[in-house]
């Protein structure tokens, strides 16, 4: 046998075994899927069967969820949160990034290493201070959570922009600056436009953690304004009593945003994750 | 330069940090401080000492908690990380297809925790449905299920981080080993692993910290159950500060050790890759 009759067979094999993998891969989404249009009573007696006549419910389960839960509203209650606060981080922490890189001093270097410490810590160490404070300053609303979000995605924003702007030469803002530019205009015009592409990565990192955020929107705004996961475990009922049918068809809504997004985005999904992970 | 953007401290370092400093340092600081008060508000705190930390030692559901986590974690980072590596070595391999893949097998990740947990409560209860039980019915198909979870969601994560790493290995260092005679064990041994070893430091790291760490999948996925079995550090800490009574000291102090936890876990990797680096 040639080696290249050998590469092909090699080359089948994998391909098989891929697709295998990819199907087992899809497979829990595919299953939710199916079993949304399933009367709830089926659900938990015949998971993994097709619904049939007798199963088959349409979409009561989605009519049924989405009035239980309020998905709509959580829908925007997540939309209008995970917009603002990303864009919030991204601005704030690229301009305090710019700021603490370019300004050496006691303060900026101790600024720094405070940041890349809020990225070791936990969320469970400041989860009850912090969700009295922003109880008592009035940010228990979807507005003041921005903040929040803001101040906990200031760690990894700054770690992120200042290891890119370490490695753009002094020598064009300088220039900027000789020519009468002020640090507002030199870092809006000559700097922000060079930190494109960390800032889609931080912006990627944020929305991703923003957008399926549960712990913190429970705590701060969980009674009165739900986002998605958290009215999503509002349906757990009190008393561990779940309406599976409603369950379903709500894990799909709160599914394919995300990834028909993804499907549209996905190479620099991927890139900024990697990028993420690399410098992170 | 310096000089002149120091008068512009305001603008660019004032709003990012006075989030970071609501929402992070001061219930950090708080949260350490009143790790040795009894309290139920935090204005109303009785200093006491060491004994909020003496508590947690007779407190059996946290060891219990502490070591399902290890457990957890260890097995969690040898199944992750395998799986993530062998499907990248199939990904770069230039079969067909191989886009489709990476884009299925990272699609979970996408996913947030609360919505992972309820997919594979139906998931595994359907697998466990011939044997007539459910996944609290014994704390170790909660373990496997949440085993299976976290694999699911991150495979494909680390697989990026891994075909990123495979792909800047030069393809003459492959071609060379393979005229020499070399055979793909060979050349993984020597001339693929080597080379993505800062990519194994990565993907453990962050597998260890996300294995530390994770908590909305616990809540949805098995809240515990049965009995407080299944519950891990982050959920046993939540737990101990929101369903018990005058508890909330021990929470804090539980949070306190929980974050030394993960940050000697950390520096460890930290000091780690500035070691590989040096040597590099």
């Amino acid at each position: 046998m040639s080696i290249r009759t050998r590469t092909n067979y090699l080359h089948i094999a994998i391909s098989i075994l891929l697709a295998l993998l990819a199907i087992l891969f899809v497979a829990p989404i595919l299953i939710v899927f199916m079993n949304s249009f399933k009367s709830k009573l089926f659900i938990s007696s015949e998971p993994f069967a097709f619904p049939t006549a007798e199963t088959f419910t349409g979409y009561a389960n989605y009519v049924e969820g989405a009035k239980k839960i309020n998905f709509f509203k959580a829908f925007g209650y997540s939309l209008f949160i995970t917009t603002f606060s990303v864009a919030a981080v991204v601005a704030t922490t690229s301009m305090l990034a710019w700021y603490i890189t370019r300004v050496k001093s006691l303060f900026t270097t101790f600024i720094y290493y405070l940041l890349v410490f809020s990225m070791i810590v936990p969320f469970q160490m400041v989860m009850f201070t912090m969700s009295k404070i922003a109880n008592m300053l009035h940010l228990d609303n979807p507005v003041g959570v921005i903040v929040l979000y803001v101040g906990f995605g200031a760690g990894l924003g700054s770690f992120m922009f200042s290891g890119f702007i370490k490695t753009i030469p002094l020598s064009l803002e300088e220039a900027a600056l000789i020519d009468g530019a002020t640090p507002p205009q030199t870092f809006f015009q000559v700097v922000l436009p060079m930190l494109k592409p960390t800032a889609i990565t931080i912006a990627i990192l944020n929305a991703m953690w923003i957008w399926n955020d549960y712990l913190l929107p429970y705590l701060t705004i969980g009674t009165e304004y739900k986002t998605i996961p958290v009215a999503i475990q509002y349906l757990r009922g009190g008393y561990g009593a779940v309406d599976m049918g409603a369950m379903m068809a709500m894990l799909v809504l709160a599914m394919l945003p995300i990834i028909i997004f993804y499907l549209f985005t996905q190479r620099y999904i991927i890139e900024g994750v990697v990028a993420g992970a690399v410098k992170g | 330069m310096d000089k002149t953007l120091r008068r512009w401290a305001p603008l660019f370092v004032v709003p990012a940090l006075i989030c970071f400093i609501i929402a992070f340092l001061v219930p950090m600081i708080m949260g350490l401080v009143l790790s040795f008060f009894k309290f139920s508000t935090v204005t109303d705190g009785v200093f006491v000492g060491w004994s909020n930390y003496k508590r947690i030692f007779t407190d059996m559901d946290f060891i219990s908690s502490l070591w399902m986590n290890v457990r957890f974690t260890i097995v969690t980072v040898f199944t992750i990380n395998i799986f993530a590596f062998f499907l990248a070595l199939l990904l770069t391999r230039g079969v067909k297809g191989t886009n489709v893949y990476r884009t299925i097998f990272f699609m979970p990740n996408l996913i947030g925790g609360i919505v992972l947990g309820w997919i594979w409560l139906l998931i595994i209860n359907g697998i466990l449905l011939p044997k007539g039980v459910t996944i609290i019915s014994d704390p170790k198909y909660g373990f496997w299920g949440l085993v299976a979870l976290a694999n699911w969601q991150n495979i494909g994560y680390m697989m990026v981080i891994y075909i990123a790493g495979i792909q800047t290995i030069n393809r003459d260092l492959i071609e060379a080993a393979q005229i020499d005679g070399a055979n793909s064990w060979i050349r993984l041994k020597s001339v693929i692993l080597p080379s993505v070893m800062p990519a194994i430091t990565i993907c453990t790291f962050l597998t260890l910290t996300s294995g530390f760490k994770i908590f909305d999948q616990n809540l949805a996925l098995t809240a515990g159950n049965p009995a407080r079995k299944t519950e891990m550090l982050a959920l046993n800490i939540y737990n101990t500060f929101y369903t018990r009574t005058n508890f909330e000291g021990v929470g804090q102090a539980k949070a306190v050790l929980f974050t030394i936890l993960v940050a000697v876990i950390a520096l460890t990797q930290l000091a780690a890759t500035r070691q590989k680096e040096v040597e590099a």
